[in-house]
């Protein structure tokens, strides 16, 4: 009787503690490891994998800004958004998964005036895939919600359009749907869904490629300027990358741990 | 007793169907939004939330004023409230269903709407303020309908119902807490990211709650003869009064801590609103209103002789109101989204159909409201 109450009570505890209280299990303090446990509500979903998928601990996307020129970047969102069926809507209702924008944008905190060409440069944002994701954390539906794999994936048939998602990002990595999608799509691609007005999407590491055996498309396009692996496996090319040279995250401060790394 | 509702002057049919009017405009403004999307709207990607959202934030400090009344009779024993307190528990129902419906107004996919009930997900805050609101609309319907019943009859209340009406002390302190924390715990929101969100929230309820109690109260004694008591409405403006000085005190507080640290990304969202930020500023001339407001208001109320007369009493609370909804109506939710975490500026003003569907929302609100009203009254002066 009495173990049983003090079990429930310790339940309810963490229950109220809940999304504060985070395993320790610091990804990098273990020098790669396993990914680090979830929030205890919004734990992480089991990633199936068929006989070709491309699994990893740990994802990880490093982008090495030396080697991004006008061309190459075009190039990446161009791919990344006609395979996603990703709209070209005027305005400030548009959709991103992947675009280019200002170092001085991407890197508030991180840059000064005196660097050379700083503010001039530009480089890629996207979803930091971040390990520790407000957006997770805030999603009432579970809309929103993060692999074994780290990957924080949409569904887009369950999402009621609330935004606030949106709101918790601090990276602006997710786009709403105010209008319907599908009548600002010249080309559609069938092998991926369209989406209908009053739903979130964002780049979603092309889990639907690694399912298949492939990277990501942006990767693939990306003339070397991309990186993307297992960031817990230390022979990896993307820990290779990040141990040879600098590298910088968006806001790392916040303490959403990005996964998304930057080659200054 | 819900017969009080259909018997009724010209002027209270009239008054229906002016609100079902605007209620018809409301809904084909709705309709509009239905099939083409949010797109209507003034939102854009950088500033997600708007009107909407900003109505039910203001709203939510509206219904929770219900307690200000609660506390003093049923805590303190001042029996001078037991006239309005039906009042206040009416007007907390229509304020949670006007609530209710701006954030089924905001929601992209309102057909998913039982999502929120299908997969609970207790990590998300927008989970919780679902189940406080509705805790606190069922809690003030059982509250206010038993007691009325009780009244009618004339005999005393049951006893179980203490139990609800001590309950809905806490829960009205919490819906609104429960808001703020909708907000704070944001990371890159400057602007939200404070531990006195709730605490400002709750002192600016405690302020525009009480002031439109008293200014309904005194638009049904014009229409109805209702009399409220001697004073009663006098001592509700004092915490009105009291409740701003709190508000303005935790937003001076604000202003050093962000000011004084000089932490960019945290100045960036108050100069916005007050000074412009890189010639951006629409709302610069708002707030400033709404500062002269709420400080002629205090200096108004402040003094005991002029919340005794009529006319002053009631301009400090429209003052006071007004003020505190420009502050949490506009400003609080545009403000937060301005500049966005990546230092750019896309500035939001509603658009004309997104403040039809908000026209079309109050109009059910007060709708209700009336109803409410009119039958609580009615049973008033039926006993009397
Ligand atoms: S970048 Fe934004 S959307 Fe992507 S995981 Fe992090 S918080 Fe979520
Ligand atoms: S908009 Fe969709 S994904 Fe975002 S928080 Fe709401 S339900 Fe979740
Ligand atoms: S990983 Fe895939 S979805 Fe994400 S930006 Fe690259 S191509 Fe687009």
């Amino acid at each position: 009787m009495k173990t049983q109450r003090r079990n429930f009570l310790k339940i309810a505890a963490m229950a109220v503690l809940g999304w504060g209280v985070r395993p320790a299990s610091e990804l990098m303090a273990a020098g790669g490891g396993t990914a680090s446990e979830g929030l205890l509500f919004a734990s992480r979903h089991k990633v199936h994998a068929g006989p070709n998928t491309l699994t990893a601990s740990r994802w990880a996307m490093v982008i090495d800004t030396a080697k991004l020129n006008e061309k190459v970047m075009e190039d990446i969102v161009h791919t990344c958004h006609s395979i996603h069926n990703v709209p070209t809507i005027p305005g400030n209702q548009n959709i991103k998964w992947i675009w280019e924008t200002h170092m001085d944008h991407l890197f508030l905190e991180d840059l000064h005036e005196y660097q050379p060409e700083a503010g001039a440069k530009s480089a890629l944002a996207l979803c930091n895939h971040c390990d520790n994701p407000p957006c997770v954390r805030v999603c009432p539906t579970k809309a929103t919600f993060q692999r074994e794999d780290g990957i924080v994936m949409m569904d887009f048939h369950r999402c009621i359009g609330c935004r606030y998602c949106m709101a918790g990002c601090p990276y602006g990595s997710r786009s709403f749907n105010f209008m319907d999608p599908r009548k600002h799509l010249e080309t559609t691609n069938p092998d991926f869904p369209t989406r209908t007005k009053g739903v979130v999407e964002k780049c979603e590491f092309c889990a639907e490629r690694l399912a298949e055996g492939k990277m990501p498309a942006c990767v693939e396009v990306s003339e070397g300027a991309l990186a993307f692996g297992d960031l817990a496996d230390p022979e990896s090319e993307v820990r290779k990358l990040l141990a040879e040279r600098f590298s910088i995250r968006r806001s790392p401060t916040l303490g959403t741990k990005p996964c998304v790394y930057y080659l200054v | 007793m819900l017969e009080k509702a259909i018997n009724g002057s010209k002027i209270y049919w009239g008054w229906i169907a002016f609100l079902l009017l605007l209620m018809s405009i409301g809904a084909a403004c709705y309709w509009q939004q239905l099939s083409h999307g949010l797109t209507i709207t003034g939102m854009s990607r950088d500033v997600t939330w708007g009107f909407y959202i900003a109505q039910f934030t203001f709203l939510v400090g509206v219904a929770a004023s219900a307690v200000m009344l609660v506390i003093p009779k049923y805590l303190h024993n001042y029996q001078k409230f037991g006239k309005i307190l039906i009042l206040g528990e009416f007007n907390a129902v229509a304020m949670v269903i006007l609530c209710l419906l701006f954030i089924v107004a905001d929601l992209g996919s309102p057909q998913r709407l039982m999502n929120v009930l299908l997969h609970p997900t207790p990590n998300s805050v927008l989970f919780w303020d679902m189940v406080v609101l509705n805790g606190y609309l069922l809690i003030n319907i059982l509250v206010g309908w038993v007691t009325l019943e009780a009244e009618r009859k004339q005999v005393a209340p049951p006893k179980w119902i203490k139990f609800f009406i001590y309950l809905s002390i806490p829960w009205a302190v919490s819906i609104h807490t429960v808001t703020a924390f909708l907000y704070c715990g944001l990371p890159g929101r400057g602007y939200w990211l404070t531990a006195v969100l709730a605490a400002r929230f709750l002192a600016s309820a405690f302020a525009a709650g009480p002031a439109f109690l008293i200014l309904v109260t005194y638009i049904a004694k014009i229409f109805t003869g209702f009399d409220p008591g001697k004073g009663v409405l006098s001592t509700l403006g004092k915490t009105v009064v009291y409740a701003m000085c709190v508000n303005l005190f935790l937003l001076l507080c604000e202003v050093f801590t962000v000011f004084y640290s000089q932490i960019p990304s945290h100045m960036a969202h108050l100069q916005y609103l007050f000074v412009g930020y890189h010639g951006h500023g629409v709302l610069v001339p708002w707030m400033w209103s709404a500062m002269i407001m709420a400080v002629v208001g205090i200096l108004i109320l402040i003094d005991p002789k002029n919340r005794e007369q009529d006319n002053l009493l009631i301009i400090g609370c429209l003052l006071i109101f007004i003020g505190a909804w420009i502050d949490k109506g506009l400003g609080m939710i545009g403000g937060g989204f301005v500049p966005n975490p990546l230092h750019e500026i896309t500035e939001y003003v509603p658009s004309q159909l997104e403040l039809g569907v908000s026209l079309g929302i109050y109009a059910t609100g007060f709708l209700v409201l009336t109803i409410l009203y009119k039958v609580a009254i009615g049973v008033k002066q039926e006993i009397e």
